[in-house]
């Protein structure tokens, strides 16, 4: 046994020895940053942004101008752990950084990244506080007040609904702001919204029945949901086991939902989301992207790889443009991607001519979707 | 009152998840001593092998859940012979954290496995539901069955403790280790047995649990893992009716807890269930007092 552990510690030695060689060679390639839960409760979207930005970068570096290489930290969606993934990338020579994929998280390594002057380009962290108040923290994905009050809007103009329910997680940064800005713009509308309370602490929790039970008793016809697709998917399940018929609505969270395995999506019938990347579009960008990461991962990419896809196409752009190598400093990248990005425009798969304003936020169309034959349809 | 009603018979639901994973968390603490923290993740990996029989392979749902109770059989028996086996003199500090340490080994082998990205658990039970106090109050065959099954297998395993041979062998290695090793039981043996009914019973928590709450993740066990451990030790950790009770009270408390107080405290509802029990009652509801003798 001894002498086997031996040989296997040996082994480990020497295989380090040799991945210590090949970092070497690859020194001429531009070093990005990407942090994101790539393990535990969070792992699916984590997973999803950094084997995307590989994916790109891939892609790039097959067309043997520029050299890209990604830098892949993991964090569990915990603000320390990716305050220290952001310190050792930074060890290993970051130039800029396209993350992190949670919004507690980015929020902590945003202001690391602040006094450091780092670019960070954030491809799903959609809290306000990642980049409140911060001049080099940008967003691919939409905010998330400005997603709670397109979907309150939404409901309004379609009249989807004459009483709202909103389950939400009020442990959860992305949650709370889309919840706390649909009930302002609700009540700016005079949308009736009667549940406000129906809310949860996890995203692996288990069990609804209460929640929905609370929906019911107030009568509501449409239940809000800005959450992610794991609870949207036991929360259908549960409604239709429990006998209700609502009305479901989310946000871009919800994507994701209809390529679970073993879902039935025969629940999301009906359902409506607000979502800025659809796998089933028919242009050639999102084809080729779907059918090259189902190949790569074996998984339908959802919004955060999507998100992750365009944040290294921009920053590629930007390289191009603004003429990176990998001799640039992390500081240089810093100071002339801040005025860059505000002028610049870009169409990619999760919107067309998006452009960021001066605090970092993007504007771009949130699309709104119903979900009918288990695919995504225009709701016109 | 149909609100009530339905909140308690979802607490009873949740109830008899909980219990028959505390079934197997009591079991293997009663009679190897040892706090077995990679329960909830031998679950989970029952869970994703029903899955994988069902959905992949297109077999019938008895089938997928035989080859589970296989599967995590063998697993629960290796675990216990590669990582507990070699720490039988240790501390019980050392042994538990190789548990713990297993706990997060098994969850990352899922996430290579089967990958971060959810899976939908398709109930192994027909959807429906039985209508009561006309129609306001539904009760669905999922609970029925989780019900029915947690109490059978609470008897049984009853049953298998206080009237086999190896049922006596289990209880005197609990009892006294080294006396019963003097007395000529095969106590590694007992053990391995004990693992090898804690796991099996650990796939059937995992395909009734996954079948009311259908959301499969690499991480799916370790809350309901933990939950159970607190039922376990409410009921009074050893004692497989106290495991049943425990598990049933904690569901209700829970829920109740999320629907009349907050629902952002039904968690808290239940810790707190666990510290107030072991300041008045340290045994737990049904635990035997034992003097340690010195």
């Amino acid at each position: 046994m001894k002498k086997f552990v031996s040989v296997v510690i040996m082994l480990a030695m020497a295989v380090s020895m040799l991945a210590g060689c090949g970092k070497k060679e690859g020194s001429e390639a531009i070093k990005i940053g990407s942090i994101g839960p790539t393990t535990g409760d969070y792992a699916q979207y984590g997973l999803a942004v950094e084997n995307a930005l590989k994916m790109a970068a891939a892609e790039i570096n097959a067309l043997g101008g520029l050299q890209f290489e990604v830098l892949g930290e993991d964090d569990q969606g915990d603000p320390t752990m990716a305050v220290n993934a952001y310190n050792r990338e930074m060890e290993q020579g970051m130039q800029v950084l396209l993350g992190t994929v949670t919004s507690g998280a980015c929020a902590a390594v945003a202001a690391e990244a602040y006094n450091e002057r780092v670019f960070l380009l954030t491809p799903s962290a959609s809290n306000p506080a990642v980049n409140e108040g911060k001049d080099n923290v940008y967003q691919v994905c939409f905010t998330d007040p400005n997603q709670g009050a397109s979907a309150a809007l939404t409901i309004k103009n379609l009249d989807l609904g004459k009483k709202v329910a909103i389950i939400w997680n009020n442990a959860q940064d992305y949650s709370t702001s889309i919840y706390q800005s649909f009930i302002a713009k609700a009540a700016e509308i005079g949308l009736d919204v009667v549940v406000k309370d129906a809310t949860f602490s996890d995203d692996s929790n288990a069990d609804f029945s209460v929640q929905l039970q609370k929906a019911a008793d107030a009568g509501a016809d449409l239940v809000f949901l800005p959450i992610y697709y794991t609870p949207v998917a036991a929360i259908m399940q549960q409604a239709k086991a429990a006998g209700y018929s609502f009305k479901f609505f989310g946000v871009d969270g919800m994507d994701g939902l209809l390529s679970i395995d073993g879902f039935d999506t025969s629940l999301a019938e009906g359902s409506y989301m607000l979502t800025p990347f659809d796998a089933n579009k028919a242009d050639e960008l999102t084809k080729s992207f779907v059918t090259n990461y189902k190949a790569k991962y074996g998984d339908v990419p959802n919004q955060f790889a999507a998100d992750a896809y365009d944040a290294m196409y921009i920053f590629y752009a930007a390289c191009k443009e603004l003429g990176f190598t990998s001799e640039t400093s992390a500081k240089d990248i810093c100071e002339k991607m801040i005025p860059w990005m505000q002028k610049y425009s870009y169409s990619g798969l999760t919107g067309n001519n998006m452009v960021w304003g001066k605090d970092g936020c993007v504007s771009k169309a949130a699309t709104a979707y119903v979900i009918r034959n288990g695919q995504y349809a225009s709701v016109e | 009152m149909s609100a009530f009603m339905s909140n308690l018979l979802s607490g009873v639901s949740l109830g008899s998840v909980y219990a028959i994973i505390a079934l197997g968390y009591t079991m293997v603490y009663g009679i190897a001593k040892m706090l077995n923290f990679a329960h909830g993740d031998v679950i989970m990996i029952g869970a994703y092998i029903c899955f994988t029989m069902m959905f992949n392979l297109n077999m019938p749902a008895f089938l997928g859940v035989l080859i589970a109770m296989a599967v995590c059989t063998l697993l629960g028996v290796t675990i216990e012979r590669l990582a507990y086996k070699p720490l039988r003199q240790a501390t019980s500090l050392s042994v538990l954290i190789t548990a713990i340490g297993m706990s997060y080994f098994l969850q990352n082998l899922a996430q290579l496995i089967w990958g971060a990205n959810p899976k939908s658990f398709k109930s192994v039970i027909p959807n429906g539901s039985i209508s009561l106090m006309n129609g306001s109050l539904k009760i669905s065959y999922t609970t029925i069955v989780t019900i029915v099954a947690s109490v059978l297998i609470m008897v049984a395993l009853t049953m298998f403790v206080n009237h086999t041979k190896m049922g006596k062998a289990m209880r005197c290695v609990s009892e006294d280790r080294g006396a019963a090793q003097l007395m000529g039981v095969n106590v590694d043996l007992t053990i391995t047995i004990t693992f090898a009914i804690g796991s099996a019973l650990a796939a059937i928590a995992a395909v009734l649990m996954c079948s009311a709450y259908p959301t499969l993740k690499p991480t799916t066990g370790s809350m309901p893992g933990i939950k159970a451990f607190t039922a376990a030790v409410f009921g009074g950790i050893g004692s497989i009716p106290g495991a049943m009770l425990g598990g049933i009270l904690l569901g209700v408390i829970e829920i109740f807890g999320k629907a009349y107080i907050s629902s952002e405290l039904g968690d808290a509802l239940v810790f707190t269930v666990l510290i107030l029990v072991l300041l008045v009652k340290p045994t737990g509801l049904l635990g035997k007092k034992v003097h340690e003798k010195v």
